[in-house]
């Protein structure tokens, strides 16, 4: 794979009650942004298991990101912060792995921030593609194996 | 009367307490019909930013409850619509309900929104405030429920202004496209004086014409429709004669053959009906023919239009005098059924001065009718008319027509009060006649029984009264006298009243025929009345307009229907006021006209009528004021065929149990104070208009812009209490403050480095929380409060800042700049909810709000018509929402009996097993209309779909969400036995419920369905990438498919549930909620500590509106102990708990035995109240002269030598609140001060009331009491908290000394009583929280499950809480939250069982070590340890967050339908098989 015309895949887990909310809003208002982003919906980012994020990773993401309601905020109380944690615990591990950090990221938005989901995914997409592809997917591509 | 009840309730208005009572009411077990006058749902929250004191954002606490209501089966909105009428009683009421159109059939409309799209029209979007434009086709905003859009074709303000309310914009329309005939057609309609009134109509659509208003000039109206008349005439055509379909038996006769009558008759005669007209005059036409000269309205031109009424069959009898020659007697002898009065006012006013009997003093009207029966054929000499209107203008010109040599008009005001046309001043002076300002005549002059002339006196104009008029005065000793050969006063007119007495009309003090305002009925059975000789003088079109409503009064009483039911009494709103920008001027074509030497001798035409160009020309002058233009784009656009120009409105009836009220309020408009600016500075905006500024949906995405520039502002104002507690609203909106702390505080934190500050007289933060949310806004958020009143803004010129001024702590005077002011504006009772009480007959108080009793507030004065939410007074959401719960449990009261009768259950089939089987999904891939379809290539993703693993089946749809799609979905389920089903369409938050509900029709269990969001993750968002969009909604189809063969079905199980409560306390809260649980026929155990019943209530004699407490406590507690379904328990505590909703298990220790029982019931209400504090200072309980306000309103009622020996008297505010032990406003406190110190004053009006305060906190419709109370001489001096009051003990006399703010000096008195408002607080509840494991706030109150949305319930279901045990408040809203309570509690207790289970956490036992980590991850602390040592969860509590089963060391919990196989399933799909190698 060239890493020129890179089109990353970015998986975003979002929760239920606000940014996967917000990301029908955007939806609603049209606002427009890159199409690398898949969504996965969970009724509280506070489900986002450490598994989950490195699985993606494993099946070739080049980008993985959490976004959940805003801090204090949460449907479910304080789910959102549990999520903040496994986040960081699992950059941290990106980064000792030596896969890089910078390809998980945990955001918070409110139902009403459709514009602050097409933001984040800009953002997101950008720096993914600095980053160039997951060394997962590379590696993959080189052995010309399969990822399903 | 015994017929049974209706178990249905209609609720009006849609916002939050209609949509809260609605959802109440079903799960209460009965059937709703939700009536909102707007297109959509969700009232004023859904315009909120955010919500205090949470921050909340609005939008997303409320979308869930839109979609409940959306979804719920037992729910019919009616949108759009309107509450006519009401009849019957409680328990049978029968509403009249108008549908307006929407234009677009709810069946069809998807909601797509491609006409939004397409629609050419802008107009001002209201839920944006005027920000934004919208289009014509629309919904309010994007979560809108119903999604159905709506086409507003508002009438515009031309067509309102029309006493018959002419279809001007499409006549004229019509015109300026030269379709002439169509145009004629359209006005003949509803009036048969095209001819007539296109000539000397006063045309009051042409005033409130918005060219005229906003740009230039109004459209000649009057002047287009003669156009089409005469051109109609010119072309040598007759008056096509309608054809009368039915005819019917029954005779009316009409007594006056004027405009009134005869367009009564017309009316009559086309619904069938034989008219007879009776004239007293020779002639038919009434005013119209001896009234108005021929050089305005040629005879013929009149005779031409009476004579199509006469082809009608209307017989005109002319030179019948009513009273003489004919009675009410002979009609009916002669067999009719109906009479229509409209004999006019023919009588001149005398002017009641010396001469009026001389020889040449000719009466105006009598003067124009002579002249026009050809009974006077000239005059000579001058001539003086006296008067202003139009009858003098017509005098004087026909006088000069008639030979007078000259003619001159005396009038006691100036041109600019003169009543006249203007035209018709003109064309006077023009043709010479002069006019003689501010003189009055005094006396007429005469020799020889001949006039000679008249003597006048100056008179000035006074200054302008109350009403806006400027009264003539007579200037002393200015007498003069003027020569005249001929005097004609032209005053006015009058009735016969003599005769109209002696027939029998009850007669008005002004001389005129009462009659209904609305149907025209008179005292004398089947006699209606209209006209002039109701009205007194008015317009000719006024008469038409009564003749037309005549009309329909008398069918209606002929049929023996109700003849007010449906109509509604007018009122000039004019919904269109908003002009495009940008129109060029273009001044109104003129009026050719005679010359002036050519018109002055002769009774010939004066205005010679436009030719077709000019005609033409001026009318695409119109702006065409609508909403709509009928362009008909959107029908073309709309793939669903939804759009339908012709949808006609209906008028339904609907029979329903009660009715609740939540129609909202209006936001006051701060035009009407000129002095901010508002309106004339673009920088001056109003609260709403900022919160939507704010809103992420606003007109700016959220980003606050100044409207005059778009710079962002730096420094931004909020001014307080515009349009409230001034002289026009003196009550508080009990909001503003709030919401203006909550603004300043969002825009900050948009914002860094603005400033916000906000100018105010007292904070008022009385609510839960509120305090603290003020205290943060200050500390932690650096929001400036200043108090001072501004009493201008003054706006920069060049930079449009904006300037005020106002005084600092210190008194100095301060000017301070800002980039934009925020006028906070009060609340209204709304104008919709005042005209919809006064045809449902529903009491308003004086300040327009819905009147009701203090201890019954939610009850309105019509029995089983209860209200909730602003319109009964100003208030909060959490109030709000807590009402509307209140009034369902007044209506569940009502109709216990009838409770479920009218609940629809879907019938649902026997679900098919699929256990052990192989995964056969089907997919169905929706087009949405083009909104996926014109941007993904949706056949290729069908397809694609086939190739996938599992996938047996696959298709397209248009539509996947109508209802033809849902009935073929179930046919594939069947045909292709798939038993997974995927919907690649929308978002799974709106539309899976629906998809869901199909697929279990069809047999198959609900969580066997799984949603691909390529609409708004897709198509909506790559418009422009075709390909990409194609390739990721192949990604997400895939990734559904990968998920559901993971899917299996699962199964909520049911519980039965104990049909019976338990209240925990006996005071005014226990005790009304356990009434109120009775009511709707449970049983209840009353719980109380004390030995007897009453709580804190025993110690509260009055309300501040004088109401009995005692009396009501005592009325209430036998209520309580009569009652056979409560179960009185004193003297008792609860010391065990258990259990979940529906289940639960109380143990109770009942003294003096100390005896345990057992209580078996399905939900809690917790009511354990609050005390007053016993103050630890200012001497309390060191001096006897230091009380608490209950102890000296104990004195105050109880020693009635009290009073009179209180020389002075001094209260001190915030003991105990709002301090750092409590943090909070203990709310009642200010008002109970006042109540007090009234109390005292009425007593003992010679003692002196002193109260310290920090701020008065006299919320919502306290604030009167306030005003009252500093007019009654109390003194109000505020203290500072760093700087509080000091009370000492000086040889045996109470000193209290204080700051006195506006003379700067410290002062000391000394009071014969000191009055502490000491802090409310909670009853000991510590124990009581932990048994039943619900929270308590940090000062000791409980904590409900959401400050706005779920004010009583607490998170735990099944558990409630009111009263003083939430948080201080009043008897009156304790009441109404200890209804609420009952009303949440009735939800639980309504159902047979619950179902449990579902999207829950499930424990692998196995797997689970024990090791407590779910435990304490669990938010809600759901999960023990069971007797087997195995972590369990109880479905009924778990709320399914899935934070457990991510915590799960030993992965021994699953989240249901999130399994981890299927999130990961998920993740591994995100590529295909070939994609990363490729």
């Amino acid at each position: 794979m060239s890493e020129e015309g890179f089109e990353p895949k970015i998986v975003a887990f979002c929760c239920h009650y606000c940014a996967y909310t917000a990301a029908d809003l955007a939806g609603s208002m049209r606002l427009q942004y890159p199409p690398n982003v898949r969504i996965i919906r969970l009724p509280c980012t506070g489900k986002v298991d450490v598994l989950h994020l490195l699985r993606a990773f494993e099946d070739g993401a080049d980008g993985v990101y959490v976004a959940g309601c805003m801090e204090g905020d949460c449907h479910f109380i304080n789910g959102n912060f549990r999520a903040k944690k496994r986040v960081q615990y699992a950059k941290k591990l990106l980064d000792e792995i030596g896969f890089g950090g910078d390809r998980l990221e945990m955001f918070n938005m409110s139902a009403a921030m459709g514009p602050r989901f097409a933001e984040v995914a800009r953002k997101m997409v950008e720096r993914i593609k600095k980053l160039g592809p997951s060394p997962i997917k590379k590696a993959k591509a080189q052995k010309g194996g399969d990822v399903s | 009367m015994t017929q049974e009840k209706k178990g249905s309730v209609l609720v009006v208005g849609g916002g939050i307490g209609g949509m809260q009572a609605a959802l109440d009411l079903t799960e209460s077990g009965f059937k709703v019909y939700l009536l909102e006058k707007g297109a959509n749902i969700g009232g004023t929250m859904s315009q909120l930013d955010k919500t205090f004191p949470t921050n909340d954002c609005s939008m997303c606490i409320m979308s869930p409850k839109l979609v409940e209501v959306a979804r719920d089966p037992n729910i019919e909105l009616i949108t759009h619509a309107d509450l006519m009428s009401l009849e019957g009683e409680p328990g049978n009421f029968t509403a009249t309900v108008a549908r307006h159109t929407k234009r677009v059939d709810p069946e069809k409309c998807t909601g797509c929104g491609l006409c939004t799209q397409n629609c050419p029209l802008e107009v001002l979007s209201e839920y944006n405030e005027g920000e934004t434009g919208r289009s014509a086709i629309y919904i309010n905003y994007p979560q809108a429920v119903p999604s159905t859009y709506v086409i507003d074709k508002e009438d515009p303000p031309c067509a309102i202004a029309c006493p018959v309310h002419l279809d001007v914009r499409e006549y004229v329309g019509l015109i300026a496209e030269g379709r002439y005939e169509e145009s004629l057609a359209i006005i003949r309609k509803k009036l048969p004086f095209p001819s007539v009134c296109g000539r000397i109509c006063s045309h009051p659509c042409e005033t409130m014409c918005l060219r005229g208003r906003k740009v230039d000039e109004p459209i000649a109206i009057a002047a287009l429709k003669r156009f089409v008349a005469d051109y109609e005439e010119a072309s040598g055509k007759p008056i096509p004669i309608p054809v009368v379909r039915e005819k019917r038996e029954e005779k009316v006769a009409v007594i006056g053959a004027g405009p009134a009558g005869l367009t009564c008759a017309n009316d009559l005669a086309l619904k069938g009906y034989q008219v007879h007209v009776f004239e007293k005059l020779p002639v038919a036409g009434g005013m119209l023919a001896v009234g108005i000269p021929d050089y305005r309205l040629p005879r013929k031109v009149l005779d031409k239009e009476i004579d199509a009424i006469r082809a009608l069959g209307v017989e005109i009898h002319t030179g019948v005098a009513f009273g003489e020659d004919k009675t009410f007697e002979d009609l009916e002898n002669e067999g009719f059924k109906a009479v229509f009065f409209a004999a006019g006012a023919h009588r001149n006013q005398t002017l009641n001065i010396p001469g009026e009997e001389l020889e040449g003093v000719l009466p105006g009207v009598d003067f124009l009718r002579d002249l026009n029966l050809g009974k006077l054929n000239s005059l000579k000499g001058h001539v003086v008319v006296i008067g202003g209107g139009n009858v003098a203008m017509d005098a004087a010109r026909s006088a000069l027509r008639a030979g007078a040599d000259s003619v001159e008009i005396c009038y006691r005001r100036s041109r600019k009060e003169m009543p006249a046309n203007e035209e018709e001043i003109e064309e006077a002076l023009e043709e010479g006649i002069s006019i003689r300002y501010l003189v009055a005549p005094v006396a007429i002059e005469g020799k020889n029984g001949k006039v000679t002339g008249v003597k006048f006196v100056r008179m000035r104009l006074s200054e302008e009264d109350a009403t806006g008029r400027r009264r003539p005065i007579p200037v002393k000793g200015s007498e003069f006298s003027v020569e005249a050969d001929v005097v004609i006063p032209a005053i006015g007119q009058s009735t016969d009243v003599s005769l109209l007495e002696s027939l029998g009309f009850k007669m008005s003090r002004r001389g005129t025929v009462v009659a209904d305002e609305l149907t025209l009925e008179t005292n004398l059975p089947g006699v209606f009345a209209g006209g002039d000789l109701v009205t007194g003088p008015a317009m000719a079109i006024d008469a038409m307009a009564a003749g037309k409503r005549a009309a329909v009064s008398i069918e209606r009483y002929l049929k023996g229907q109700d003849l007010k039911a449906g109509r509604e009494l007018e009122e000039t709103f004019f919904p269109v006021e908003d002009v495009r920008e940008g129109i060029e001027k273009e001044p109104r074509v003129p009026m050719p006209e005679k010359e002036v030497a050519q018109r002055i001798r002769t009774f010939e035409e004066v205005q010679l009528g436009f030719t077709e160009e000019m005609a033409i020309q001026e009318a695409k002058r119109c702006l065409s004021c609508r909403r709509c233009l009928g362009c008909g784009v959107c029908a073309d656009v709309c793939e669903a065929d939804a759009i339908d120009y012709t949808i006609p409105p209906t008028v339904d009836r609907i029979q329903v149990g009660a009715v609740i009220l939540s129609p909202g309020f209006d936001e006051y408009n701060p035009l009407h104070k000129g002095e901010y600016g508002y309106g004339r500075y673009p920088n001056v905006v109003s609260s709403i208009e900022f919160e939507r500024m704010l809103s992420a949906t606003g007109p700016y995405s959220s980003t606050v812009m100044r409207p005059s520039d778009g710079d962002i502002p730096q420094k931004i104002a909020f001014i307080q209490c515009v349009g409230s507690r001034d002289t026009d609203h003196p009550y508080c909106s009990s909001v503003c403050c709030m919401y203006a702390t909550k603004e300043a505080i969002i825009a900050k934190e948009h914002l860094e480095g603005i400033e916000t500050t906000i100018f105010y007289m007292d904070i008022r933060a009385f609510g839960k929380g509120f305090d603290a949310y003020y205290e943060r806004a200050k500390t932690q958020f650096g929001v400036k409060f200043v108090r001072s009143m501004i009493s201008r803004v003054v706006e920069d010129p060049g930079t449009k800042d904006l300037i005020l001024t106002y005084q600092d702590e210190d008194g100095n005077l301060v000017h301070e700049t800002f980039q934009m002011v925020v006028l906070s504006v009060g609340l209204e009772a709304s104008r919709e909810a005042r005209k919809l009480s006064r045809r449902i007959g529903v009491d308003l108080n004086e300040h327009g709000f819905c009147d009701t009793h203090p201890f019954t507030p939610v009850s309105t004065s019509r029995p089983g018509v209860f209200v909730c939410g602003a319109f009964q007074g100003p208030k909060d959401i959490p109030e709000t929402v807590s009402q509307a719960s209140s009034a369902v449990a007044y209506a569940a009261g009502l109709l216990a009996e009838a409770r479920g009768k009218e609940l629809v259950h879907e019938e649902i089939p026997e679900e098919i097993s699929v256990e052990g089987q192989e995964p056969r999904i089907g997919v169905f891939v929706c087009h949405c209309g083009v909104n996926i379809g014109s941007v993904v290539d949706v056949p290729a993703v069908r397809d694609y779909a086939k190739t996938l693993p599992h996938v047996v089946y696959a298709e397209d749809n248009l539509f996947t969400c109508s209802q033809d799609t849902q009935d073929h979905i179930k046919e594939m389920i069947e045909e292709h036995k798939l038993n997974r089903v995927i919907v690649a369409s929308c978002s799974p938050r709106t539309h899976e419920p629906l998809f869901q509900s199909t697929i279990r029709q069809a047999g198959l269990n609900k969580y066997l369905f799984e949603m691909a969001n390529i609409r708004d993750q897709c198509s909506w968002v790559h418009m422009h990438m075709h390909s990409e969009s194609t390739e990721k909604a192949k990604d997400l189809v895939r990734m559904a498919v990968a998920s559901a063969k993971e899917l299996v079905p699962l199964h909520e199980k049911t519980l039965p549930i104990i049909k019976k409560g338990l209240v925990i306390g006996g005071g005014v809260a226990g005790m009304t909620a356990a009434l109120k649980l009775s009511e709707q026929g449970y049983e209840v155990f009353l719980v109380e500590k004390e030995p007897q019943l009453g709580g804190n209530l025993k110690n509260i004699h009055f309300t501040i509106e004088g109401k009995d407490v005692q009396a009501f406590l005592s009325n209430l507690i036998q209520q309580v102990e009569e009652d056979e379904r409560i179960h009185v328990i004193t003297n008792a505590l609860v010391v065990d708990f258990s259990g979940t909703q529906g289940n639960f298990s109380t143990g109770i220790m009942v003294a003096p035995g100390m005896y345990y029982r057992k209580l078996e019931h399905g939900v809690v209400i917790v009511a354990t109240g609050g005390e007053e504090l016993k103050p630890d200072e200012y001497l309390y309980g060191q001096n006897e002269h230091v009380m608490t306000q209950l102890e000296f309103e104990k004195k105050l009622v109880e020693e009635p030598q009290f009073s009179l020996g209180q020389n002075t008297v001094v209260m001190i505010q915030c003991v105990g609140s709002r301090d750092e032990e409590r943090p909070y406003c203990s709310r009642v406190c200010c008002s109970t001060a006042i109540k007090n110190a009234l109390r005292l004053k009425d007593k003992n009006p010679d003692a002196q009331v002193m109260v310290l305060y920090r701020d008065i906190r006299t919320y919502g419709l306290m604030e009167p009491y306030y005003r009252e109370a500093r007019r009654r001489g109390i003194v109000f001096v505020r203290y500072d908290v760093k700087d509080k009051p000091v009370v000492e003990e000086k040889d045996g006399r109470l000193t209290v000394t204080f700051f006195e703010p506006l003379i700067k000096r410290r002062i000391t008195v000394h009071p014969d009583t000191l009055v502490l408002s000491s802090a409310t607080i909670p009853r000991e509840n510590e124990e009581l929280a932990l048994m039943l494991k619900v929270p308590r706030m940090a000062d000791g109150f409980f904590l409900e499950a959401h400050m706005k949305l779920r004010p009583v319930d607490f998170a735990t279901d099944g558990i409630y809480v009111c009263g003083l045990a939430h948080s201080p408040k009043t008897i009156s809203e304790s009441i109404a939250q200890a209804a609420a309570a009952a009303a949440r509690a009735g939800t639980i207790l309504a159902r047979d069982s619950i179902s449990v289970g579902g999207v829950v956490a499930v424990v692998e036992e196995e797997k689970c070590a024990a090791c407590l980590t779910c435990v304490r991850a669990c938010p809600y602390s759901v999960p023990v340890i069971n007797e087997r040592g195995k972590a369990e969860i109880d479905p009924i509590k778990c709320h399914g967050c899935g934070v457990c089963a991510a915590e799960c060391p030993g992965k021994a919990i699953e989240l249901q339908y999130f399994r981890d196989v299927q999130v990961i399933a998920k993740c591994d799909a995100i590529y295909d098989e070939n994609e990363v190698a490729a």
